[in-house]
């Protein structure tokens, strides 16, 4: 972990501005991905702004009948929120597939939608990788490359995105929302705030330098049964291979989300327009120009029987 | 050799950007002030945790971890370093009542909080229930990851009785212990002499104490 | 003592102590963190400084220039130490390549450099300051490419590698049933839960080294070699060890480095390997590719039976063992085994938990499943029909010392219920469950080994032990206090045991599963001698002497043991040493593991619902601490069977997955009840504790009955572990 300088932000407008003040900022929330990061020296921020103290761990209604999460909730304070529990179950039965009880306890909203990828090879500073040093290469697409994307790949970088609360919030149609340094304010809807990788892998999502996420916004309540199955080697304490969110409507309507799939929580209109047609419709829809590799081809297999699972699920009283 | 051999060996070296460890509000230091000039004790951050109980104020370089804080700097050794990375859970400790993983956390960002370890729980003479569960049921083997066991289990009992659900819990609002509900959350701790079985005994006995 | 005639009965056969599920005595200490590991001994090494191991980026090759000075210059950086600085440096003969390397690169990850600096993240920073250039060369990755090119290996650790009975193509080419089969098992971690680390002090030309290892003797032999200096100039002591299953049997580079480092910076250095390290830096089980040849006759009576192995290793390496319970565990006259091993330049394989039966078993008893359902014949009976009580290979003339394997499938499948097994697979469904279940025998060699104790007696009364032998969670501290209680006829509150100081006398270690058996017979055999020494000085004929309550009784007189042991104490020290027993019987421990699990349906996740298993090891000298040696060991087994592969890049020549997110051990989640049954057995020709080791025996088998059990729930039969989900579904029809 190289030195860097440490300043605890007193508010978020103080924090994003300090991000643009001083090269190599970044912010820190619940550390858990960060650290991990520092520690093999992948991320090498110069100088650490501490987010944690901003007031922004709250949980409150919309005006439009939604929810306005804070940047720093907790996830595993998310998972248990009351009306989180009730009326978005898919936020917090992903959230509780996710990571650890520790974990969870850190992790904060804003963190793990930009926690970066497990790809094995972003993750070794001895291998080429165009995501960790653009235009050293891919050691993944021709390597070991079994949890990695089919979807949204590029032939520079075939990383996913790890993050199993992020599906659930691209299914709802959630809003990221942000104050730059110089104290703007954007929304930026889920479904654009995660970048595919094309020619540069490195840039993952549509903040700008020093641009601060304050909460996520979930539109109000969809109703419907709430499903996230997520499928992984073991038990517990995994990464999906993958994962499916979804919301079962009336007459049959449903809409879902992937992860496990690719560089961003994946969503295809043609899959939630295929769900009256049962699963198999819908994984046609949903994985309509994959690109696989020898390792992670099943996952093709993998995701129509995994919605196979999900729709035997919502049919169980 | 004796302990005071190598402290002379080692009195002749320099000593790094150590801790400089006392017990506050009487800020006398322990370690000479000289220590914070030698190499690389620059850019020193004073930090007060109130450990176990105890209000302690140390200077530390911002990238130590709360883990290394705890092992190498306030000589607590009973929290153990696994994989340093969140992968293991062996450094589990309870800060501010909530059970995280130490070593992806620094120590800087706790200034002011509270921290439980292993030690805080409980003495060799004066067990804590947990601990003493650990021992009848015999929930380890090695001994490594079990400090981080204990003070998860103790957390996590405290998430059940606060009714947060778990990935196991079929419906989202009736949380109930069960077998089940523990080895789901106890699977942030791994036990590779897989104690498992005997760890979830050893904390069904206790849930059971306290019901 | 010379153990060379079966045991008789002797003063453990009371078993007022022994085989008493005593809580373990370093309990207390574990629970509360009290127990220093090797890293934490701020007590006797305080402001050790801190090292940090720089790997090699490549698998083969060599340095081309070493540039040390941005490191050396960082801050708080005391020295880096590289093979141009670190004298001249011999090779310990258990560890095959150099640990460290330079200017030649064995593997990748092999340490080149260490920093030491003042605290943990200067020299972790510094670290990265090192710059070395690489002159790569090509290697040999992968075991299927070079399988082909694999030799026969010379005789190691006094095994043959190959063996043969009869005519086995002529028995295998008449049988009426035929079973020839290829399994393939990757390369597994250790994955143990303390990191390797070692703290290290030099005082003139004598090393104090505090480090985390299994075998005290051979780290003072090979640390002596590597460093070149004189055994009796090197302490070694390790109380308590974060867990080893083989991965600390043999010096390793953080206690090299340590003591390295200390001597470059003139004051204790501790260092550990970081977890990311340990899969590329340490060693691992390696894979194997297996074939399994039965011939039987149409009752599943086995005529012949064949098992090829082949393995490989850096050059001059050994090989997985992985036929070895073949030669043992079925009858049969027309019998083969052997074993290849094939160059790679992977890191260093070595022996992990049951090295030889732990993947072994995972193919052989998948085997006799396939050939229990081409029999029709249950797969209990199976085995129960092959069971043989002499060495197979040998004839009646070297019978078993005991085995008990039958009353261990016929206990176990009672217990577990398999009666209700429906023999066809894919029938049971819970909800979307398939459920099925499945049984493999446990077979793990037993070895026995000289150990040395200390036992002494003070004027208090208070026993002291001592003994180089280790506590790696196996329970060592408990059974010796046990045995020295039981021996001498005082409580367990009396006795304290003190172990892993090479200052002692030497044990067996903690290895193969020996330790147990004949680090307390040592303890016995000290005992013995203690026994005759305080009998004498109470005026008491030896023989007719009881040690219980304290008091040495005799002839109706009754003396304390602190008055015959008198002021100043008694002491004695003695090692048993074993004859020719098992060479005169085979030795082994027997079981049969029993195994629910469920196949999703729809995804083919493998979920294990129950797992039972019935287990004969001789005497147990501690059924609680057994227990927990035994479960652990099946869930290790789990994870060999659903999740566990070291993945090789045949590319870069490296594991890929090298920390505990990516190679996944099983957790919590993952492990269910388990029933644990010990039939009763005392071997008397395994030594006076009529004992025999239980550490590995729970591995052997445990994964193969996952894979039965799997193949009863969904038909899927999958001969490529691990058995994940991606393999399931490829045959698993739609849901
Ligand atoms: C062993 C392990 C297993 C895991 N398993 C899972 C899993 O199964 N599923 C899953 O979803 N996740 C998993 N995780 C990942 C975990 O969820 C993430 O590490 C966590 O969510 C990150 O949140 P954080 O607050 O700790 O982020 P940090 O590490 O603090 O930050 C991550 C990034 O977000 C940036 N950032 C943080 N806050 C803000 C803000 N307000 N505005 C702008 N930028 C910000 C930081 O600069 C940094 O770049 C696992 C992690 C580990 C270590
Ligand atoms: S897939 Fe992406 S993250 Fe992985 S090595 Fe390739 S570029 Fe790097
Ligand atoms: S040491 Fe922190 S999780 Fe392993
Ligand atoms: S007791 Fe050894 S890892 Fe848990």
């Amino acid at each position: 972990m190289k030195t860097f300088t440490y300043e605890r932000a007193t508010s978020p407008a103080a924090a994003a501005s300090a991000a643009a003040d001083r090269p190599g900022a970044r912010f820190i929330a619940g550390g858990t991905n960060l650290l991990d990061l520092m520690k093999l020296q992948i991320e090498t921020p110069a100088h650490l702004i501490d987010v944690n103290r901003l007031g922004l761990d709250r949980i409150e209604p919309t005006d439009e009948g939604g929810l306005r999460i804070g940047a720093l909730v907790r996830n595993s304070d998310l998972a248990g929120d009351k009306r989180v529990r009730s009326d978005y179950a898919v936020l917090s039965r992903a959230l509780l597939a996710g990571a650890s009880g520790q974990l969870r306890n850190k992790a904060t909203t804003a963190g793990n939608l930009l926690q970066r990828t497990r790809c094995p090879y972003f993750y070794d500073t001895t291998k080429p990788c165009n995501k960790r040093k653009p235009g050293s290469g891919c050691a993944a697409i021709k390597g070991f490359s079994r949890n990695l994307a089919i979807m949204g790949t590029s032939d520079a970088c075939i990383a996913t995105h790890p993050s199993d609360m992020a599906v659930a919030m691209r299914l709802l149609d959630a809003q990221v929302d942000t104050v730059s340094p110089d104290g703007t304010k954007r929304i930026i809807p889920i479904a654009d705030f995660h970048r595919l990788p094309g020619e540069t892998p490195h840039l993952e999502s549509a903040l700008a330098p020093g641009e601060l996420i304050v909460s996520v916004t979930l539109p109000k309540p969809l109703g419907g049964t709430h499903v996230y199955r997520k499928v992984r080697d073991r038990a517990s304490y995994a990464f999906a291979l993958v994962s499916v969110a979804a919301v079962f409507g009336k007459n049959g309507e449903a809409r879902f989300a992937f992860g496990g799939l690719a560089p961003k929580p994946w969503r295809v209109d043609a899959a939630d327009a295929a769900a009256k047609n049962g699963a198999g419709a819908v994984a046609e829809a949903a994985l309509a120009g994959a690109s696989v590799t020898r390792h992670n081809a099943f996952k093709k297999d993998l995701t129509a029987r995994t919605l196979a699972s999900v729709y035997a699920q919502e049919a169980r009283p | 050799m004796t302990t005071e051999d190598f402290n002379r060996v080692s009195r002749r070296t320099i000593l790094g950007a150590s801790a400089a460890i006392c017990a506050a509000p009487a800020a006398t230091a322990a370690v000479p002030a000289s220590a914070a000039k030698k190499p690389g004790a620059q850019g020193l951050l004073p930090v007060t945790l109130k450990v176990n109980g105890k209000h302690l104020h140390l200077d530390l370089d911002p990238r130590t971890t709360l883990l290394d804080a705890l092992r190498e700097h306030l000589r607590l050794t009973g929290t153990k370093k696994g994989c340093d990375h969140g992968q293991c859970g062996a450094c589990t400790v309870i800060v501010e009542g909530r059970r995280i993983n130490s070593c992806l956390t620094l120590a800087v960002m706790h200034d002011g909080e509270s921290v439980t370890t292993i030690e805080g729980l409980g003495t060799p003479e004066k067990l804590h229930p947990m601990q003493k569960a650990f021992v009848v049921h015999d929930g380890y083997q090695c001994g490594y990851c079990t400090p981080g066991q204990i003070c998860s289990a103790v957390a996590m009992l405290d998430e059940i009785a606060a009714g947060l659900p778990s990935h196991v819990t079929a419906d989202l609002d009736k949380v109930r212990f069960s077998d089940a509900e523990v080895r789901e959350r106890m699977s942030g701790n791994i036990c590779r002499c897989a104690a498992y079985s005997n760890i979830v005994a050893a904390i069904r006995d206790v849930a059971e104490q306290d019901a | 003592m010379k153990f060379d005639q079966p045991a008789t009965l002797n003063p453990i056969d009371r078993g007022r102590v022994i085989g008493i599920a005593h809580d373990r005595i370093d309990g207390p200490a574990k629970v509360t963190g009290t127990a220093p590991y090797a890293y934490e001994r701020h007590d006797v090494a305080p402001n050790a400084a801190y090292g940090w191991i720089v790997g090699s980026a490549i698998a083969k090759g060599s340095i081309s220039a070493i540039d040390t000075r941005a490191a050396e210059a960082a801050p708080g950086v005391f020295a880096v130490v590289t093979h141009e600085n670190a004298g001249p440096l011999g090779k310990g003969e258990m560890n095959t390549a150099h640990l460290l390397g330079g200017p030649r690169i064995e593997h990748f990850d092999q340490a080149l450099a260490l920093v030491v600096a003042g605290t943990l993240e200067q020299a972790r920073d510094a670290a990265r300051l090192v710059r070395i250039d690489y002159a790569r060369e090509e290697g040999q990755f992968e075991l299927a490419a070079e399988k082909d090119k694999a030799v026969k290996p010379p005789v190691s650790w006094g095994t043959q590698p190959d063996s043969a009975a009869g005519d086995f193509d002529a028995g295998f080419a008449s049988a009426a049933v035929k079973i020839d089969r290829t399994y393939t098992t990757p390369d597994h971690s250790h994955a143990m839960m303390e990191p390797h680390a070692s703290t290290a002090a030099w005082l003139g030309g004598r090393l104090t080294l505090w480090t985390s290892n299994q075998m005290i003797a051979w780290a003072v032999k090979e640390l002596a070699l590597t460093l070149k200096m004189k055994p009796e100039d090197i302490h070694v002591m390790s109380p308590y060890i974060g867990g080893g299953f083989g991965s600390k049997l043999f010096l390793r580079a953080d206690a090299v480095l340590a003591a390295l480092g200390a001597r470059a910076a003139g004051r204790p250095v501790k260092v550990a390997i970081a977890r990311p390290q340990i899969p590329n830096n340490t060693t691992h089980r390696p894979a194997t590719i297996q074939r399994i040849r039965i011939g039987a006759d149409k009752n599943g009576v086995i005529d012949a039976i064949g098992h090829e192995v082949w393995s490989g290793d850096l050059p001059g390496g050994g090989i997985e063992s992985a036929a070895m319970q073949t030669r043992l565990l079925y009858g049969g006259k027309n019998r083969m085994t052997a074993h290849r091993l094939a160059v790679l330049d992977l890191p260093e394989g070595n022996a992990m938990r049951a090295p030889g039966e732990a993947v072994g078993l995972l193919a052989l008893e998948v085997a006799m499943d396939e050939l229990a359902e081409k029999c029709g014949v249950d797969p209990v009976e199976l085995r129960i029909r092959n069971d043989v009580q002499y060495d197979p290979e040998v004839g009646p003339k070297r019978p078993f010392s005991s085995r008990k394997l039958i009353e261990c499938l016929r206990q176990g499948a009672d217990r577990f219920g398999w009666s209700k097994r429906n023999p066809k697979p894919g029938q049971v469904r819970d909800g979307h469950w398939l459920v099925g279940m499945g049984v493999a025998a446990a077979f793990r060699n037993n070895i026995a080994s000289k150990s040395g104790a200390r036992v002494s007696v003070d004027g208090k009364g208070q026993v002291t032990v001592e003994t180089d032998m280790t506590d790696i969670g196996t329970g060592s501290y408990t059974i010796i206090a046990q045995t020295a209680a039981e021996m001498l006829g005082v409580a367990m509150e009396a006795v304290t045991v003190r172990l892993g100081d090479s200052k002692y006398p030497v044990s067996a270690g903690s290895g193969g599963q020996w330790g147990g058996n004949s680090s307390t017979a040592g303890v016995y055999a000290a005992c013995m001698v203690l026994r005759g020494i305080l009998a004498q000085k109470a005026g008491f004929n030896a023989e007719d002497a009881e040690f219980e309550d304290g008091m040495i009784k005799a002839a109706g007189k009754a003396i304390p043991l602190k008055q015959a042991a008198g002021r100043d104490g008694a002491s004695a020290e003695d090692k048993i040493e074993f004859g020719d027993l098992s060479k005169r019987y085979a030795q082994a421990t027997f079981g049969a593991h029993f195994c629910e699990v469920g196949v999703d349906m729809h995804t083919g996740e493998t979920r294990v619902r129950r797992m039972g298993g019935a287990f004969a090891a001789g005497r147990i000298l501690n059924p609680k601490a057994a227990r927990s040696q035994v479960i652990g060991a099946m869930a290790m087994g789990v994870g060999a069977a659903l999740m566990e592969e070291l993945t090789v890049d045949t590319r870069f020549g490296y594991f890929v997955n090298h920390d505990m997110a990516e190679y996944q051990v099983p957790v919590h989640a993952d492990i269910p009840e388990q029933d644990v049954l010990f039939v009763d057995e005392l071997d008397d020709k395994s030594s006076p504790m009529k004992a025999k080791g239980v550490g590995e025996l729970g591995i052997c088998g445990a994964g193969a009955a996952v894979a039965n059990a799997i193949y009863n729930a969904c038909g899927v039969r999958i001969r490529d572990y691990p058995l994940t989900l991606d393999k399931v579904i490829r045959s698993l029809p739609a849901a």
